[in-house]
């Protein structure tokens, strides 16, 4: 059996990664895929303490909750990229660092 | 196994050795995803992550997931990825880096965090596995089960935000 150790750190390591290129990149949808990754490393981590929590065959609230997520990723998906493409049209740019007309 | 320096490492059973090369896998496509300079390059390097994670969710004995994560995932939200860098045109190489001028501390925030969780997963007594998995459909029957009795309301929810989102979605991205 693998550790649930093992499941958890590279959980930690796709969190850490999207949180970065969510916190670093200059690009909207480089922004976004950070996100993807953040909420990614969530659902494995919610998996693996269900796969070892007690009666996985009884209790499906983490697999539950997993499938949950994956369906609001897509709708965050398709919004953001929605935001970005109306955004393009209107600015010509997605440079988050150039978006800033609601700074005073 | 004898490592040199006398570091003694436990011989990996089979399935440990596979789930470390999906791991090393995921793992260093999520770092693509970070590091690469080319907006495309980091969509694909996206999809393989993608895959990645449906693989750990196989070896999770999670079989319903890993099908609805390349379904939904690979399917949906990397096609959605690749085509909003192609209408975007965005791909912003040799102009400026891709990284914003708060990378140095973002960088720090993101390792130290990494450092956190890394001390946190290890250094706690987690419990091994739970009782097998009886790989059958009775899993996932239960689980559909349970998604219109227990979790009825997140279910409802859930389907009126995806129809909203989608309907809002082609609202914003319209051609007025």
């Amino acid at each position: 059996m693998v550790p649930l150790s093992w499941y958890l750190m590279l959980a930690a390591f796709l969190f850490s990664c999207g949180l970065y290129g969510a916190l670093a990149r200059r690009n909207a949808i480089a922004m976004l895929m950070g996100i993807e990754l953040m909420l990614n490393a969530a659902n494995i981590n919610l998996v693996a303490f269900w796969r070892h929590g007690v009666g996985p065959m009884e209790d499906l609230t983490g697999q539950a909750f997993a499938v949950l997520i994956i369906g609001l990723a897509a709708a965050e998906a398709a919004v953001g990229l929605a935001l970005i493409i109306a955004v393009y049209r209107e600015r010509r740019t997605i440079d988050v660092d150039e978006l800033d007309i609601l700074s005073g | 196994m004898q490592l040199p320096l006398g570091v003694e490492v436990p011989i990996p059973t089979f399935e440990q050795f596979v789930f470390i090369q999906v791991a090393l896998l995921t793992a260093v496509a999520a770092l693509a995803v970070v590091m690469s300079r080319n907006l495309f390059h980091s969509a694909l390097a996206l999809t393989l992550t993608f895959f990645g994670v449906a693989g750990i969710y196989v070896f999770l004995e999670a079989e319903f997931l890993a099908v609805s994560q390349v379904l939904v995932y690979v399917g949906a939200i990397a096609m959605l990825i690749a085509f909003a860098i192609m209408l975007t045109r965005s791909m912003m190489y040799g102009r400026t880096s891709p990284l914003n001028n708060q990378w140095g501390k973002s960088s720090l925030f993101a390792l130290l965090f990494f450092m956190g969780l890394l001390a946190f997963a290890r250094a706690t007594p987690w419990p091994s596995a739970g009782e097998p998995v009886v790989a059958d459909e009775a899993l996932i029957a239960e689980l559909g089960r349970e998604f219109v009795t227990t979790y009825v309301v997140a279910f409802e929810v859930l389907g009126l935000l995806l129809l909203l989102a989608l309907v809002g979605a082609v609202m914003l991205a319209r051609d007025r």
